[in-house]
């Protein structure tokens, strides 16, 4: 049964710094192309699963906004309020109980509308933290001087992983195609908060992204891709960061650690060929790496000099450009696992790389990567 | 099919207008260790959790990151689940459907509210910013329209919606939980409080409320040497409907939603005549009417019957299907936690540790979620495995 659950259909909306569509209609482009993708009509999906922050929307109940669109209406539909990557995990357990056959499940966000560090700002404990100004941006920066001090990792270094980022993500059509920049535009870019620069953030950027999960894909007929789920895990570190060693991200250790028995992979260097992460700063690509037993961090001065992060250039990483390149807050972990089963299925364009077989995407939320979720997947 | 799942705990925080005393973290760590110890388990015990609550009330984002602790999400799977006045009991289901699965044998549901903090009517109408914002006017005034159509479709009377809310306030006494206790109220009490949006009188509608509620989720196998007495999850069902208000013809009298959810319900757990097959409902009723539209949607009665239903005290503690025992939500509504107290009173009552409030040999019991304009869960518990 666990390894029954596949990705039967995938859809994004192009990203963009802000568009002038409505959540509906953005969420409307997402869920046909994912259905067109699946070879599905709406009426084959049996129960809808959804990821949006109301305040991100300026909505109450936000999934109200789309229930038509997604064809919840007289349909089962549930919203988890955080990363899509979250979403998609809760979807995968219902799959799991043999209750229904075709799950969507989808995630939006218009990052345009809203003051992303104002609302970051509300997530903190409003008695000793929130007003001290704390937001993803200030805890970053700390867990980045952390994996400074830590690792001897360089601003330089961090620079060099947004050079590469937006260097993949200008093959990559849904990216917000922003230019490409060198190490020394990066380090000359206004620092924002010690020794985070304003191009060392991910683009603030508004779309969505739709999949379909199957538990029948025997049904779905021989034009079918599936790309099969095999190991998922995700969660929550302590809130406080004093609580935390931030250059240590224990959430994502044991995420990946819970992923990787499901899936059996016991050497992942080795095993996983291709990995789409969710770095919303530069830093964090690294990090996330060191915490998934991908890449070794002290290592990575040598790596980076000759044009790859991990050892030997394997696996490969955000060759999609990943979320330097653009994607928005809560779509972005589900973006990741599109991204990896359209490169597992050979039809990620100009992004694509040569045999990749077992892949990771991996989503987080919170400040500093307090929650996290990783999932490994192959053709 | 799925792996039998059964509540083995429940835990619940006093209600009140303003839990001044506690957070929100706090909240949600006392309803936690209250369930845990109520299952007879340690935090370690815990291998998920799933978190219900409106973030936006408060003026909150992401609270799980905050008040997940307070859950024992600590290095654990934490899914926080945010569908309006649905947020709980599909926070319930969303638990359910995790141990179910088989990936986690022990999962505690968490919901809570602390209205006290923030301005929930305002965060109400934050509806469509294009087609609805303009008319928005909280959940009174939408109520009142649709109570309307009610009245004039399906005879209902203020003096019948009246005698809903004597019966939760003063069912409400013997929930030592329950925000609104009123031994005295009277019909008449009622009928001369301040109208709020015809015909809707500040005593038919609820209160906003600060607390939380927990109920915690096992395996079969876990749940068998757990518990003594477990309340099995026999049914489960969700329906979402239009998001225009406008959309939803007569709405309170047909609620299409809630009719299709129950009929799934029934047919998962072999019910045929629902008012004789439960032996108790918790039903979210924001408002003394919509339990009585509830009535007729849930099938305890035939078409315009409803009145009746609780003219002949059919659902009074007593009656032949009490409805709400706990005084239900017209006594206290922490949204992000309403629908959970939902199924934790549900469970309570199987689990026969409802001491004051319990009915006696409840055997099979409904727990009803109820949220934006026609939003509808529904979930049946039984002492039965069967």
């Amino acid at each position: 049964m666990k390894d029954g659950i596949a990705i039967i259909g995938v859809g994004q909306t192009e990203f963009k710094e802000q568009t002038s569509e409505t959540i509906t209609e953005i969420v409307y482009q997402a869920v046909q192309r994912a259905l067109r993708d699946a070879r599905l009509s709406i009426g084959d999906i049996d129960h809808v699963v959804t990821a949006s922050v109301d305040l991100w929307d300026g909505l109450v109940a936000s999934n109200i906004a789309i229930t038509e669109v997604v064809g919840a209406v007289m349909k089962p539909e549930v919203r988890v309020a955080s990363d899509g990557l979250l979403a998609c995990y809760h979807a995968y357990m219902m799959l799991l109980t043999g209750l229904y056959n075709n799950i969507l499940v989808v995630a939006h966000c218009k990052g345009s509308m809203g003051n992303h560090y104002t609302f970051s700002n509300w997530s903190f404990d409003p008695i000793y933290q929130q007003k001290l100004g704390l937001d993803f941006l200030s805890a970053a920066a700390l867990q980045a001087n952390w994996c400074m001090r830590r690792y001897g990792i360089t601003p330089e270094q961090c620079a060099q992983v947004v050079v590469m980022s937006r260097s993949n993500g200008e093959k990559n059509p849904r990216a917000l195609g922003s230019p490409k920049v060198t190490v020394d535009d990066v380090l000359q870019s206004p620092l924002l908060a010690y020794p985070i620069k304003s191009l060392d953030v991910a683009p603030t950027c508004d779309g969505a992204c739709a999949m379909v999960l199957s538990s029948s894909v025997e049904k779905a007929g021989p034009s079918a891709k599936p790309v099969w789920i095999k190991g998922v895990g995700a969660c929550l570190d302590a809130h406080y960061l004093g609580d935390r060693d931030l250059s240590r991200p224990e959430s994502l250790i044991s995420s990946g650690k819970k992923a990787y028995k499901m899936a059996g992979i016991r050497y992942p260097k080795k095993e996983i060929d291709l990995v789409e992460l969710s770095e919303f700063f530069s830093y964090q690509e690294l990090l996330w790496l060191e915490g998934l037993g991908l890449c070794d961090s002290s290592k990575v001065s040598e790596t980076l000099h000759h044009g790859v992060i991990c050892e030997d250039g394997k696996p490969s990483v955000n060759p999609s450009g990943g979320v330097l390149s653009g994607a928005p807050y809560i779509v972005a972990g589900l973006s990741r696992l599109a991204e990896v089963a359209l490169q597992l299925r050979g039809e990620a364009g100009n992004c694509q790389v040569s045999e990749a077989k077992t892949a990771l995407a991996h989503g987080t939320a919170g400040p500093a990567g307090q929650d996290h979720c990783v999932f490994i997947v192959s053709a | 099919m799925p792996r039998r799942v059964a509540i083995i705990g429940t835990g619940q925080t006093k209600y009140s207008k303003e839990r001044n005393d506690v957070n929100q973290m706090e909240l949600v760590y006392k309803a936690t260790t209250k369930a845990l110890d109520d299952a007879e388990l340690k935090v370690s015990d815990l291998d998920a959790i799933v978190l219900g609550n409106m973030e936006l009330f408060e003026g909150r984002a992401l609270p799980e990151m905050w008040c997940g602790e307070g859950a024992g999400g600590y290095l654990k799977s934490v899914t926080k689940i945010a569908t309006g006045g649905t947020s709980g009991s599909s926070a319930a289901i969303a638990g359910f459907y995790q141990v179910a699965s088989g990936v986690f044998d022990i999962v505690v549901v968490v919901g809570w509210e602390k209205h006290s903090e923030g301005h929930t009517q305002t965060a109400m109408a934050m509806v469509d910013p294009l087609w609805d914002r303009h008319v928005a006017s909280g959940a009174v005034g939408n109520f009142a329209l649709s109570i309307s159509q009610l009245m004039a479709g399906r005879g209902i009377t203020e003096e019948q919606a009246a005698k809903v809310t004597v019966k939760a306030r003063r069912n409400a006494c013997r929930n030592p939980y329950a925000h609104l206790q009123m031994p005295d109220i009277t019909v008449e009490e009622v009928l001369s409080s301040r109208m709020l949006a015809h015909p809707v009188r500040l005593l038919d509608m609820c209160p906003q409320s600060d607390g939380a509620c927990a109920i915690i989720y096992a395996s079969e196998e876990r749940a068998r040497t757990a518990c003594r007495r477990p309340a099995w999850v026999k049914a489960v069902a969700t329906r979402h409907e239009q998001p225009y208000l406008g959309d939803i013809e007569n709405r309170l009298i047909i609620m299409r939603t809630l009719r299709a959810a129950a009929k799934e319900a029934y047919r998962q757990a072999g019910i045929s005549q629902p008012l004789r097959d439960l032996n108790v409902a918790e039903i979210y009723e924001p408002v003394s009417y919509a339990e009585l539209a509830w009535y007729e949607a849930l099938g305890f009665c035939d078409e315009g019957e409803a009145g009746k239903l609780i003219d002949e005290g059919i659902t009074e503690m007593g009656g032949q299907l009490p409805v709400n025992p706990s005084g239900g939500v017209l006594c206290s509504n922490p949204v992000g936690a309403s629908g959970v107290i939902r199924v934790a009173e549900a469970a309570i009552q199987i689990m026969g540790k409802g001491e004051e409030r319990q009915v006696p040999g409840v055997k099979t019991a409904l727990a009803h979620g109820y949220g934006v304009y026609a939003w509808a869960d529904v979930m049946i518990l039984s002492s039965e495995l069967g």
